[in-house]
């Protein structure tokens, strides 16, 4: 596009000579879904800040708000790197809250029966391994729609959750736990800090390991990357267990903000990590994608929420508002399959 | 490679007998192929030349017959031990993960890495000059080993196909219709490729419908006709009307 050198410097085997450049088709340019997706979050954060801040000028940038919105973000920021992986393959995790449920309460057990916190946290992201790894196995070895899969898994998670706990919450009174959920750099909380290493470390194993890379064929067409000798079911089961970490992990940070574990799914958790994949500019068909975008979603996602409080918006407003938001992005990401 | 050359024949199929079923695909085919050398099977639809050559890839196993490579025999159970063996397969659908770039498709599952288990990391620096060197080497030029597939042309995806079986060492590549889906342009380039390979060195098989082309391209020619071979014959002493009328069956091929 802009170089038009490389027309002529092109390419012995090719194209036919009114085809583009190949830098515009290989989709660096404006109207390239390419572009779409890796800006259209940052795009949208942006945006955000700035209309919040003409809408609350006083209350909605500063250093309490800041550090409210990224409080609240953590837990959804940790959930959606898995969430991220499973979609990099063409899937989706319907079950991730509900495993963080169960992940909770096998946590508030655990604390109950007098183990001591790291008996604890393991066992929450143990549980949260083995429930996903279940999900992957079912998807991968039995051939079966991640949609189905992952839905049974959200009732079933759900169900031993409320079954264990007998329907009530755990108080886990903890002060080591506390002083996690509570401690601050600056106005960086402890619990964002965690979410962005575990982020880093994502997105590192994502675009520096061999493991990333086949993540990625996989989703982009499994049957050649098979072919080509890819693990591909491994892929699978390794993405859903990623998934079903990241709720474990999350499943701790949400009890050490709250001080329980609560047999109750939080279902727009699950709303947010799907939303949030869309709007970091992964592909729902798999294939193409960061961690980075969708991190950045979820906290665009709590971000909107936070400033329609502020600004006095009546709740109910913000479903609307983020239904919204994932649409158009959705519109803008999307790429011809 | 290092082991020695025991045979003329580069491949050398005896007696390959396949079903699928109570379908006889094969009936007892035997093909050679020799190194430096072009090699193209033709035949109607369902003559069993896609057969044959999965059978030789490692994708399908024989129910009897043996493949043997520079004469030793082998017999692969999956398309890696073929490939490690230095058999390469172009399949029609080119086996290109569209979302990838070049070079991560010209290295899936071949990455070059770094560092220590269990930290081993990808080296891209060192993946992507080799893809530009594997292509440079046939001499196809793409501007950026860092485009996705995607935004090639048919023409490009069947070069870095080609360029990805031509590179690692491989010493036999087969070629399932490659210039099928391409313009004229795109199949001379294609066939210039091809002839790369051959100069290399490689034994190159090709399946093909295009008999001007297998005339063209090829030394060798093996015509099959519902699950046998009729007749092999070498390119320079046949036409265009012999081989439709040995494929077609107007011709017997026994003369020969």
């Amino acid at each position: 596009m802009q170089t038009p050198d490389l027309e002529g410097s092109g390419v012995a085997v090719m194209a036919a000579p009114e085809a583009p450049s190949i830098w515009k088709r290989a989709g660096y340019g404006l109207k390239s879904p390419y572009f779409w997706a890796n800006w259209t979050v940052v795009l949208a954060l942006v945006v955000a800040l700035i209309v919040f801040f003409i809408l609350s000028p006083d209350t909605f940038l500063t250093p309490y708000n800041i550090s409210t919105i990224l409080t609240a973000s953590a837990v959804p920021a940790i959930l959606v790197i898995g969430q991220a992986f499973v979609v990099m393959t063409a899937g989706i995790d319907l079950s991730n809250a509900a495993v963080l449920t169960l992940s909770a309460v096998s946590f508030g057990t655990m604390f109950a029966a007098g183990q001591s916190l790291f008996v604890c946290v393991l066992v929450a992201v143990v549980v949260g391994i083995v429930a996903g790894s279940v999900n992957g196995i079912v998807i991968a070895q039995f051939k079966i729609n991640d949609f189905i899969v992952t839905l049974g898994m959200l009732s079933l998670a759900q169900g031993v959750a409320l079954v264990i706990s007998n329907a009530t919450p755990v108080q886990v009174i903890s002060q080591p736990l506390a002083s996690f959920a509570l401690g601050k750099v600056g106005v960086v909380p402890y619990i964002m800090i965690l979410a962005v290493v575990l982020m880093i470390i994502a997105q590192i194993v994502l675009t520096q390991t061999r493991f990333g890379t086949h993540v990625l064929a996989t989703g982009g067409n499994s049957e050649t990357a098979r072919a080509m000798g890819v693990k591909t079911k491994a892929m699978k089961i390794s993405v859903y267990a990623i998934s079903g970490a990241t709720a474990g992990i999350a499943s701790v940070v949400l009890i050490s903000r709250i001080g329980a574990a609560e047999p109750s799914m939080n279902t727009s958790l699950l709303l947010n990590s799907v939303a949030a994949v869309v709007l970091g500019g992964v592909s729902l068909f798999g294939g193409r994608g960061n961690v980075v975008g969708p991190f950045v979603g979820a906290i665009l996602l709590t971000m909107i929420i936070n400033g329609l409080i502020v600004a006095g918006v009546p709740q109910y407003y913000q479903y609307i508002a983020i239904g919204i938001i994932v649409m158009v992005s959705a519109i803008l990401v999307r790429t011809a399959k | 490679m290092t082991n020695q050359q025991t045979s003329e024949f580069a491949i050398e199929a005896t007696d390959i007998v396949k079903s699928f079923g109570s379908v006889q695909a094969l009936r007892g085919v035997s093909i050679t192929a020799r190194a430096g050398e072009v090699t193209s099977i033709i035949g109607d639809n369902g003559a069993g030349k896609s057969t044959l050559i999965k059978i030789i890839a490692g994708v399908d196993k024989a129910d009897s017959g043996t493949v043997s490579l520079f004469g030793e025999e082998v017999s692969f159970h999956t398309p890696e031990a073929a490939r490690e063996a230095g058999i390469e397969t172009v399949y029609q659908t080119l086996g290109l993960i569209e979302d990838l770039t070049i070079w991560q498709n010209l290295f899936l599952n071949r990455e070059v890495m770094l560092g220590v288990p269990p930290f081993r990391f990808l080296n891209k620096r060192m993946m992507r000059n080799e893809a530009l060197r594997m292509l440079s080497e046939l001499d196809v030029h793409i501007p950026s080993v860092k485009a996705r597939v995607r935004g090639l042309s048919g023409g490009q995806r069947q070069a870095v196909a080609i360029s990805r079986a031509a590179g690692w060492s491989s010493r036999v590549v087969i070629m399932d219709e490659p210039t099928a889906a391409l313009g004229v342009r795109e199949t001379a380039k294609v066939e210039e490729l091809i002839h790369r390979l051959k100069d290399k060195g490689l034994a190159v098989i090709v399946i093909s419908h295009n008999f001007d082309q297998v005339l063209r391209l090829s030394e060798q020619i093996w015509v099959m006709r519902q699950g046998s071979v009729i007749t092999g014959l070498r390119a320079a002493d046949t036409n265009g009307d012999e081989l439709v009328a040995l494929i077609t069956g107007a011709s017997s091929g026994a003369a020969r």
